[in-house]
């Protein structure tokens, strides 16, 4: 194939910046209340928790990937709930993607997230709670507010890891252009096949890609650790 | 057996860590109560039960309001306590600015009633932050930061003013031009204010009640004129001990430019010009500036020579001096004063509770 073949290339990237914008948005809303619970509670056991979170740092994506194939697959829970529309198996769909990624991903949202909330302590919402605000009207009036820099760390490196994502996505996804070929499988296939211009347009592009991403991450922290505290 | 004069009831029991906590102690619907006695004995615990961030048995009660009540299982939560709350430290919100803090509580307290008006500009004008409205808690300075924390506290309508140390964070200038206004809430706001302190000269200016604590436990309680001078309690043994008076200006003697209080029992001469007749003001007479006469001394330049009665002498002060409690007036029925003199020099003039004497002061300070 002597052009590109431009749908090839942007069928992937689409797809990747869809799992990754969907990803960022669930890990916002489930992983937030995971990370206030990691930074308030006192329960003896939320190391524990904790460390089951940050798992996916240290495990290959082939371990993860492996056992979210069992618990997607047609003999476990996924496929389970996907039977309930009708489905065989949540593994090598779009939506089994979107739950690997956010488990994957998890570590990189809560973490920052509750750092943010850990590093102002107790006195600002019991100041809130003085001045009548209930807990609930003190988290959004003041913590998050407060953890906004966490916040936007962790949403910036859930998507970006999200964006980088191949094991994981190897084991359970598999190669379906338009439903799970993502980019970095893409760039894979490419290579496997011998399309170097496209593989060198999406692996430049997620070069300049990823030092954008950590230059923002990285001025933003400077800027909040100038003005924020 | 209920009293008719609203109060406020505050008993609790109970252990932190290794800290047991056991008070019980009534304070005046009104004025300033301080809680007062060294770091530790448990007075910053004592406030924070008060506002419901801690929760130790007991019961809380402010005039016809229950905040808590274990016997009867009844905890109101922070946040449905109308109460204001000063921190140690600043505490202003970060994220938003000086008028957002202000209005932060007042927007959540809705209409709920208040025995001041106690609207926001009284209340910016009161504390002096009108230029600071729109800047940012990053830009201010220790002493506009906890003067804003009052407002805000001030503008949640409160029922009562919890006050933990609000001035340990600052240096000494910023205490001083912060005093001010705390005297002039004091003046112009019926709130009753619990005021937490391990400094007596902060106590000395500003509280009307007091509240002696120790590891825990409460020593005495009761106003500030009684605790001020009771022999048994530390306040008098102190080597800076002093007692505050109440004092209204009478008359300004302008050929010496002199102002005369007067005082229970009394009259004070102090020199300038303090105030316009009428003026209340607080009054500060040093134990070590106090002594007596057994008859009138005339060729003396000491202005201030006061016909007093001895009430008590304690002789544990130390081998070489005694504290005496001595009451103004001939007939010794006026506000009580204290002296720290010599064992010599009680054992020379005889002196003994009763003993009719002249007390000699030889400064007068003014405290507000």
């Amino acid at each position: 194939m002597g052009e590109l073949n431009l749908a090839q290339l942007w069928s992937p990237i689409r797809l990747t910046i869809e799992l990754a914008f969907i990803t960022t948005i669930l890990l916002l809303v489930f992983g937030t209340p995971v990370a206030w619970w990691l930074a308030r509670s006192k329960a003896r056991w939320k190391e524990a928790v904790a460390t089951v979170v940050a798992m996916p740092l240290v495990l290959p994506p082939t371990v993860l990937g492996f056992y979210l194939l069992l618990l997607l697959g047609p003999n476990g829970p996924g496929g389970w709930i996907a039977g309930l529309y009708g489905a065989r198996t949540l593994a090598f769909t779009f939506t089994g993607l979107v739950i690997g990624s956010v488990l994957y991903s998890m570590p990189f949202v809560v973490q920052p997230i509750r750092n943010a909330f850990e590093a102002f302590g107790d006195r600002p919402l019991e100041v809130a709670a003085t001045l009548r605000a209930s807990p609930w009207d003190a988290f959004w009036s003041v913590a998050v507010p407060l953890a906004r820099p966490g916040f936007l760390t962790g949403a910036i490196l859930g998507f970006a890891h999200t964006i980088g994502e191949f094991g994981v996505i190897l084991m359970i996804g598999g190669n379906i252009p338009g439903q799970t070929k993502v980019l970095s499988v893409a760039i894979y296939d490419f290579v496997e096949t011998q399309y170097w211009t496209e593989a060198h347009i999406l692996a430049g592009g997620m070069v300049v890609f990823s030092f954008a991403v950590i230059l923002t991450t990285m001025m933003l922290g400077r800027r909040y650790g100038q003005h924020g505290r | 057996m209920r009293e008719s004069v609203p109060q406020i009831s505050t008993a609790f029991a109970g252990t932190l860590g290794s800290f047991s906590l056991d008070v019980a102690f009534k304070m005046p619907m009104r004025g300033i109560t301080a809680l007062f006695g060294p770091s530790g004995c448990g007075k910053t615990t004592i406030l924070r039960c008060m506002a419901g961030l801690q929760h130790l048995p007991g019961h809380f009660i402010v005039g016809d309001q229950v905040w808590q009540d274990s016997a009867r299982s009844v905890f109101v939560r922070t946040h449905e306590r109308p109460l204001g709350y000063v921190f140690q430290e600043a505490s202003i919100f970060q994220h938003l600015n000086v008028r957002q803090n202000l209005l932060y509580g007042a927007k959540r307290a809705g209409n709920a009633p208040t025995s001041d008006a106690l609207d926001f500009d009284a209340i910016v004008e009161l504390l002096g932050i009108g230029q600071l409205l729109e800047r940012s808690p990053v830009a201010l300075s220790g002493g506009e930061r906890q003067r804003v924390s009052v407002g805000r506290a001030l503008l949640s309508r409160p029922r009562i003013l919890l006050m933990d140390e609000p001035l340990s964070a600052l240096d000494r200038m910023t205490k001083e031009e912060i005093l001010p206004y705390f005297e002039r809430l004091h003046q112009s706001l019926a709130l009753p204010v619990v005021y937490v302190s391990h400094d007596i000269g902060e106590v000395a200016r500003l509280a009307d009640t007091l509240v002696l604590l120790s590891k825990g436990r409460v020593m005495a309680s009761g106003p500030l004129e009684v605790l001020q001078t009771d022999p048994s309690l530390p306040l008098i043994a102190a080597p800076d001990a002093a007692v505050m008076l109440e004092g209204r200006v009478e008359s300004i003697d302008e050929t010496y430019a002199l102002t005369t209080f007067s005082v229970a029992g009394g009259a004070l001469v102090m020199p300038g010009r303090q105030g316009a007749p009428g003026a209340e003001r607080r009054l500060r007479i040093a134990a070590s500036d106090v002594s007596f006469t057994l008859t009138a001394a005339s060729d003396t330049t000491i202005l201030n020579c006061l016909p007093a009665r001895i009430v008590s002498i304690d002789g544990a002060a130390n081998e070489a001096q005694v504290n005496i409690i001595a009451a103004l007036g001939a007939d010794g029925s006026g506000a009580r004063i204290a002296a720290r003199i010599t064992r010599k020099s009680q054992a020379a003039l005889g002196l003994a509770p009763g003993t009719p004497v002249f007390a000699q002061i030889k400064s007068v300070a003014l405290m507000r």
